[in-house]
């Protein structure tokens, strides 16, 4: 039988190996972060770095955490310069993104430690506020996971979460909340359906198809918001969806107040992520969604409705952006402001990407984005000496860094993108 | 089941694929199918699949007529296919392919995968099959994914079989274990289909011999009845000449030159272990080996297309070990690539595109930034005729060649060029004996001019038909050579080497 021969280099020989490079790239960005945090961070002058990590009104309270700043981040320069060497000499190059990944969090609580320093900072409010900007850009990574499984390249989800956001907004604020959610999930749905058509009965490309939609709802929005929204205000003041505390689990420490003092739409999100995840990977139509999206032909073959399916996904993902959008207005301020989603869409198709087609990834992806993204809020109100446009673009070069440096390669659906022509 | 096939026509536009077929299937027979690339074989089971409509007559199961509207139609009929390039899901286990469309579900439409692997593993069981149903196919030999195609129409009970060129791919040892299950299943009174460019395989295997020229069924025979000459003269409409025609073995200067050299793969295993070896001017060297041994990595590292991890790579005397691919074309490499759906052409692209895939930079072929396409056409034309591609136009896309035609043109392509080094993988993989006879001389023909010639086949016959010298690789290295300053050559003692004997 032919199996393929494999047998590991043999260590006497130099070898120009994948894993070397990557253990000579590692070390050296390991290097210049602790290069970075001896530079700056550590040259605090004295003070402790407070952490809160419960409010007063908490039934179990956590006393705060204090960091004697200097020496914390002494400690981290030592424990980044380790590992960086370790890994510049590492003969084997073995456990680069797992050193990456750890002098990744030592470097962002060295910042975090010398930003505090001699002040306080609540973490927990961080931690909640981290949730809450993560979900839009979780739904529209979600939406894309579900469209790109079936190969369909959404690029519109841009504009699905506005138009989600815009119909919330509208339909919440005539009919009440819960008609406003429904809305926008229905519209979100009828744009999947346009995309569908377009991009799979008519072939027409699906990055212009995508870039269409999101023109037409940008321009048809911001034309109501500025032409009818200001002129008949009752029409913009939906009321918005009140967090919902779970018994018992929202006391928990830190957890709580970031997965169990939230609205619906918090809760719904996850309850999708996990739903999705199970879907995809557990059932029957997910996995005839999965061989859509990487063989289409052996589907077709089989017996499988290529079209069927990827009408029936991207309407899906239609639907979960158009909720994602609605959060933004029925979940958090009410009232509808032009241009609202300002990129979430793109944002949650990079979470999507550094998520690897995954639900659970582009969630995580997602709380990633808006950990640096809340963090850089917080930072603003601390008065670091760094000027504020550079801290807003932390959360960009945040998801480059993870994505590029630990997550590595990945693999999209091997039909992405790609229509399909029945012979 | 018997099934019969009623005056099928078949037209693609202008050309007409199937004109009037007459055919019979048999329960408990294997029926062989030749024909000349582009006869129209692959077609006829498409249409009996289910996957193309027949533009005339009909197909008729146990007495009555059917009519297939989709290729579920086909296997829900019974009627199974293995396809030319296979229909699997890269990324799923051997269990999710076999099961796909047909799945056994438990409660909220879950997959029950257990019961899948259990219903594989009965099969396995019955025909003698050994493939485990936990494998990703990504990771599995092609031998081995053949056989869960197979499974995968036994899966949906299909009493017809089809094969389409099912050997191609295939090393001898995986042949002969193939043959075996054929045999496990027409035993098992399936009716099976079999496709082949090899002679003495259809001699071998099957039951009756019908012979396709040109959309029509221009012969039918018994396998005793006829010796592989005159089967390769009625399928072609002239003789053919099997034997290679070799001019005395004069070799000049070393051209290309490789010193311990070492290639991994993309996760850091060895493909090719410190390997060492020449090929002179006026020479062939043929590289033997079981599928699998480092042979595609050294031929893409040849080539330009795959990083080197350790080692030199000369030629003229010149180190060329980093250069790009296309400095090496340019130096005069030609490569012919083991996987040409792949890395050898663009299949949405026409004939005439693809002809100049590599040298459209030529100033034969541009002025500036704009394409001569006049020139182009000019010369697609030329090779397309030279080396018989058969097509009603070189504007043709190059997905609606049959797969014969597609090597063909890929071939002709790289030998359309003034070349120095001629790398050829699996050179005349799906061909009939007719283009095969034409290849084989055009590789000699370049070998008598003055080129080095590296010829790569898990075919064994052809590289001892080709080569001067021959290496054998196994597990990344060469482990043996045979003929010029090795030993002589001698089949048997080669194949023990392929399959790692020390000798
Ligand atoms: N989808 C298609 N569109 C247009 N022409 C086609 C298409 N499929 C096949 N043809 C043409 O039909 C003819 C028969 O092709 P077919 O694939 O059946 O040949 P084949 O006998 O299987 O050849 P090979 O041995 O090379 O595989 C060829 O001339 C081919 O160009
Ligand atoms: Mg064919």
């Amino acid at each position: 039988m032919a199996m393929d021969a494999v047998a590991s280099p043999s260590s006497n020989r130099k070898l120009d190996t994948s894993a070397l490079r990557q253990s000579k790239i590692t070390g050296a960005i390991l290097l210049f972060l602790a290069l970075i945090t001896a530079l700056i961070f550590a040259q605090v002058e004295g003070g402790d770095a407070v952490f809160r990590l419960s409010r007063p009104t908490d039934t179990w309270a956590l006393p705060n955490l204090v960091v004697p700043a200097g020496p914390f981040n002494w400690v981290a320069v030592a424990i980044l310069t380790f590992l960086g060497v370790r890994q510049w000499m590492s003969k084997t190059g073995k456990g680069a993104s797992l050193a990456l990944g750890l002098g990744f969090a030592i470097f962002i609580a060295a910042f975090l430690v010398w930003a505090t320093a001699g002040k306080a900072f609540s973490l927990t409010g961080m931690l909640q506020a981290t949730m809450v900007r993560a979900v839009p850009i979780a739904m529209g990574g979600l939406a894309g996971v579900l469209s790109e499984r079936v190969a369909v390249v959404n690029i519109g989800i841009e504009g699905i979460l506005l138009s989600g956001a815009f119909t919330g907004a509208l339909v919440g604020s005539l009919l009440g909340n819960w008609i406003g959610l429904i809305a926008a999930i229905l519209v979100g749905g009828m744009f999947g359906f346009i995309l569908a058509a377009l991009v799979v009965t008519y072939r027409v490309d699906q990055i212009i198809a995508g870039v269409v939609i999101n023109l037409f709802v940008l321009g048809l929005t911001s034309y109501v918001s500025s032409q009818v929204f200001s002129e008949y205000r009752f029409l913009n003041n939906a009321p918005v969806f009140r967090a919902i505390n779970i018994p018992i689990l929202s006391d928990i420490p830190v957890i709580g107040p970031m997965f169990f003092q939230q609205n619906i739409f918090v809760y719904g999100a996850l309850i999708m992520v996990a739903a999705a995840t199970y879907y995809l990977f557990y059932t029957k139509h997910g996995l005839h969604a999965r061989s859509v999206g990487e063989h289409p032909q052996a589907a077709d073959t089989l017996g499988i409705n290529v079209y069927r399916v990827r009408y029936v996904h991207v309407i899906m993902g239609g639907m979960v952006a158009g909720f994602g959008g609605a959060f933004l207005t029925l979940g958090l301020v009410g009232r509808f402001d032009d241009n609202m989603t300002n990129g979430r869409g793109f944002i949650g198709l990079a979470a999507m990407i550094f998520g690897r087609w995954h639900p659970v990834g582009a969630l995580m992806a997602a709380l990633i984005f808006g950990f640096a993204d809340s963090l850089q809020q917080k930072m603003a109100l601390l008065q670091t000496p760094i000027p504020s446009e550079f801290l807003a673009m932390a959360p960009y070069i945040a998801t480059i860094v993870v994505v590029a440096g630990i997550v590595g390669r990945s693999r999209m659906p091997a039909a992405d993108g790609k229509p399909y022509i029945k012979e | 089941m018997d099934i019969e096939l009623r005056g099928i026509t078949k037209r693609f536009g202008e050309v007409v694929a199937n004109s009037g077929v007459n055919l019979q299937i048999k329960a408990g027979e294997v029926l062989g199918l030749l024909g000349e690339n582009g006869a129209g074989k692959s077609t006829m089971m498409n249409v009996l699949s289910g996957l193309y409509r027949p533009d005339e007559g009909e197909i008729v199961i146990d007495g009555k007529p059917v009519q297939f509207d989709g290729p579920g139609d086909g296997i829900r009929a019974g009627i199974g296919m293995v396809h030319q390039h296979f229909m699997l899901v890269p990324v799923f286990t051997v269990a999710e392919n076999v099961v796909l469309g047909v799945e056994p579900t438990g409660p909220f439409d879950s997959l029950d995968l257990k019961t899948a692997r259990k219903q594989v593993r009965e099969i396995n069981e019955t025909y003698g099959l050994e493939v485990d149903p936990d494998a990703l196919i990504e990771n599995l030999p092609v031998g081995i994914q053949q056989r869960v195609e197979i499974i995968k129409v036994l899966f949906r009970e299909a009493d017809v079989l089809i094969f389409d060129e099912p050997t191609a791919v295939l090393t001898p040892q995986e042949v002969t274990d193939f043959f075996k299950i054929v045999r496990a299943l027409k035993d098992a009174g399936k009716a099976l289909v079999f496709i082949t460019h090899k002679l003495h395989e259809i001699l071998e295997i099957a039951d009756r011999i019908n012979v396709l020229r040109a959309g029509q069924i221009v012969g039918e025979c018994l396998p005793g009845e006829k010796t592989d000459i005159e089967l390769a003269e009625m399928m072609v409409g002239r003789p053919v000449n099997l034997e290679v025609e070799k001019k005395p073995y004069a070799p000049g200067e070393v051209l290309l030159d490789v010193k311990d050299l070492t290639i991994l793969r993309e996760d850091d295993s060895l493909a090719v272990d410190d390997v060492s070896f020449s090929v002179r001017r006026n020479e062939v060297v043929g590289i033997a080996g079981v599928q699998g041994n480092g042979q595609s990595a050294l031929v893409e590292a040849l080539a330009g297309v795959h990083r080197v991890a350790g080692g030199t790579i000369s030629f003229e005397g010149k180190d060329i070990t980093r250069t790009s691919a296309r400095a090496r074309h340019k130096m005069g490499f030609a490569h012919i690539p083991e996987d040409r759906l792949k890395n050898g052409v663009v299949t949405n692209f026409t004939i005439a595109e693809n002809m100049v895939l590599n040298s459209y930079y030529d100033e034969r072929y541009s002025k500036g930034v704009s394409m001569d396409w006049n020139a182009v056409n000019e010369h697609a034309a030329e090779y397309a005729a030279a080396f018989d591609v058969r097509t009603p136009s070189i504007f043709e896309t190059l997905n609606h060649l049959s797969g014969g035609n597609q090597q063909k043109m890929v071939v002709a392509r790289e030998m359309s060029r003034d070349t120095q080094l001629m790398i050829a993988a699996h050179p005349t993989r799906g061909l009939d004996v007719g283009s095969i006879e034409y290849i084989h001389s055009r590789l000699m023909h370049a070998r008598d001019e003055g080129d080095a010639v590296l010829i790569v086949s898990s075919e064994l016959d052809e590289v001892i038909a080709l080569s001067d010298r021959i290496l054998v690789m196994f597990k990344g290295r060469i482990v043996a050579e045979f003929g010029a300053g090795g030993r002589p050559v001698d089949k048997n003692d080669i194949g023990l080497a392929m399959a790692g004997a020390t000798l």
